[in-house]
């Protein structure tokens, strides 16, 4: 019994593992080489920029440029380590992650002593859970509704069990909206991972090797998400002029947006390769990241605002502030993934 | 033994995440006092796991006999991390804790203790006890120095048997020491100014 259903873990390990030699398929080795070139480039244009930065470019763009390309790298290192470890690492690697999230985003949120036992629930028990969950990969899907149906109850009742009613319904949202946003959002990006793929002929995606493909379609999702963020701040600073919301955010801008997602559904299109998609599905699904992305972006600041701080990374001094840098992806990911799954599943 | 200390070490960092920040001081074998506020079991654990490994070994959090000697698990800890441990229900004549501290601690150790005594579960941290002056006063070599935790009591709160793994923050600040003609009561209120302070810049 307990065998049957750890089987799909373990089975999904071993047979990644048994390729160890060259874990993933050679599209998606082309793309990883493709965007460490892209890295190197970045990082060699930060190390110019910030030796000329006294005199001509302003240096806190510099400085947030080259703190940007580090995280990449991290991430980009994260992701790889992830896909040679197989399926069952990379869901490993993204709970942490979500994990490591949440903490940022219950810590910079006031909670009353009463919420302490429905936070343990949810760090402890909730968020391993749900990435389990997805490992698991059940017939039922249990990933989708353990979080928004089960623990959305949960929680509220845990709290009301604690017998303390002050700003009750403020406290639950609180809760809820980090596990929604930090956990069960992000967990979709692993979830594609085990998607049956079918590209738009009906035919099965990659029927030869199913399981090392899926690695690049997550790839191709982040590398998507985290260019287009860039390009947002980027496009914006080049030829902004008006701002969606200025008291949330001063650096996002109508004509940033639409540059942005113009520039995506060329990258898009432009990686289609690696994907089941046509080139011009890519296109569209790329604008789709953009816009989520920008959606997750402006919704973190306007909690950010309401906590009064800039970003996650200075409430908590020397943190390293994974919030601010998984945001768009945590709102891309499920619209990526249902999307994924509606046209391109059989 | 130094299997314990390090594991501890590394369960103090999961469980509380801390950063730690030295202000205006550096990290130095030279004998100490780390006093800093109290709010949660964790608070020594963590403190002295935010230590560099060398500081470690010489420093000795002191904590409560009555907690940490009950059962075998407590013990076996308390012991992992060297702590000292006071009786704070009977405090004899001879024997009064702040000799015992300064016994204990001879030409090498540095304590790391909690002037407010008790966990405190308000908001402002309690008046400090005495503790503090008397050893500023008998040993007047040594370097006070405060420490204000962040967010522990949201970690382990009072009462609470799990905890909850947030991130936490460990601000060590510049050393006190007690001034020429300084009544108690102003040494002690100066000291405890200075873990606000800490607080304060934080924010």
């Amino acid at each position: 019994m307990l065998f049957d259903t750890l089987h799909p873990l373990i089975g999904g390990f071993l047979e990644d593992s048994s390729k160890l030699i060259l874990p993933f398929e050679k599209r998606t080795a082309w793309l990883i080489a493709a965007v460490m070139i892209l890295l190197i480039i970045g990082s060699l244009v930060g190390k110019l920029l910030e030796r000329s930065s006294e005199e001509r470019l302003n240096s806190a763009i510099v400085r947030s440029f080259n703190q940007r390309i580090r995280s990449w790298w991290l991430m980009c290192a994260i992701l790889i380590a992830g896909l040679v470890i197989g399926r069952t690492g990379t869901v490993v690697l993204f709970g942490m992650i979500g994990f490591w999230a949440l903490r940022e985003f219950i810590t910079m949120t006031p909670t009353r002593r009463g919420d302490h036992r429905a936070l343990f629930w949810v760090l402890v028990i909730f968020t391993p859970l749900q990435f389990f969950l997805v490992g698991l990969n059940d017939e039922r899907q249990m990933f989708k509704v353990l979080l928004p149906i089960i623990a959305a109850l949960f929680v509220p009742m845990r709290i009301a069990l604690a017998n303390d009613e002050k700003r009750f319904l403020e406290r639950s949202a609180k809760i809820l909206i980090g596990i929604l946003i930090c956990v069960y959002a992000l967990s979709f990006a692993p979830a594609l991972l085990y998607l049956q793929i079918v590209d738009s002929t009906g035919r099965l995606w990659n029927a030869d090797s199913t399981l090392s493909a899926n690695k690049g379609l997550l790839f191709f999702f982040v590398l998507i998400t985290q260019l287009n963020d860039v390009m947002q701040f980027g496009w914006g600073k080049l030829i902004g002029r008006n701002l969606i919301a200025d008291r949330i955010n001063t650096s996002r801008t109508s004509e940033g947006v639409i540059a942005a997602a113009a520039s995506s559904a060329l990258l898009g299109a432009l990686f289609c390769w690696v994907t089941p998609f046509l080139f011009w599905q890519a296109a569209i699904i790329a604008v789709v990241i953009s816009l989520t992305g920008f959606a997750g972006g402006l919704t973190m600041s306007a909690i950010k605002r309401d906590r009064g701080v800039k970003d996650f990374g200075t409430l908590l001094q020397g943190h390293a502030g994974i919030l601010d840098r998984i945001d768009s992806l945590c709102f891309a990911a499920p619209v990526f993934y249902l999307l994924t799954e509606f046209f391109f599943t059989s | 033994m130094q299997l314990t200390s390090r594991l501890l070490v590394a369960a103090a960092k999961i469980i509380s995440g801390y950063t730690v920040r030295w202000k205006h001081v550096m990290p130095d074998t030279c004998q100490r006092i780390y006093f800093a506020n109290h709010t949660s079991h964790l608070d020594a654990l963590v403190l002295w796991a935010g230590l560099p490994a060398h500081l470690r070994e010489i420093t000795r959090p002191v904590a409560a006999k009555d907690y940490w000697e009950k059962g075998w698990i407590r013990r076996h800890v308390a012991s992992a991390f060297n702590a000292l441990l006071i009786d704070r229900r009977e405090v004899k004549v001879h024997q009064s804790p702040v000799d015992l501290m300064i016994r204990e601690m001879d030409d090498k150790y540095s304590l790391i203790i909690f002037p407010e005594g008790s966990r405190n579960a308000k908001e402002e941290m309690n008046k400090f006890k005495s503790g503090l002056y008397y050893l500023a006063k008998k040993r007047p070599d040594l370097e006070l120095v405060p420490v204000y935790l962040d967010n522990m009591n949201r970690i382990l709160p009072r009462g609470e048997v799990l905890p909850v793994p947030l991130l936490s923050n460990i601000t060590i600040g510049a050393p006190i020491w007690l001034e020429q003609g300084e009544s108690k009561q102003q040494f002690l209120g100066r000291a405890r100014q200075s873990i606000i302070r800490l607080r304060d810049d934080e924010e």
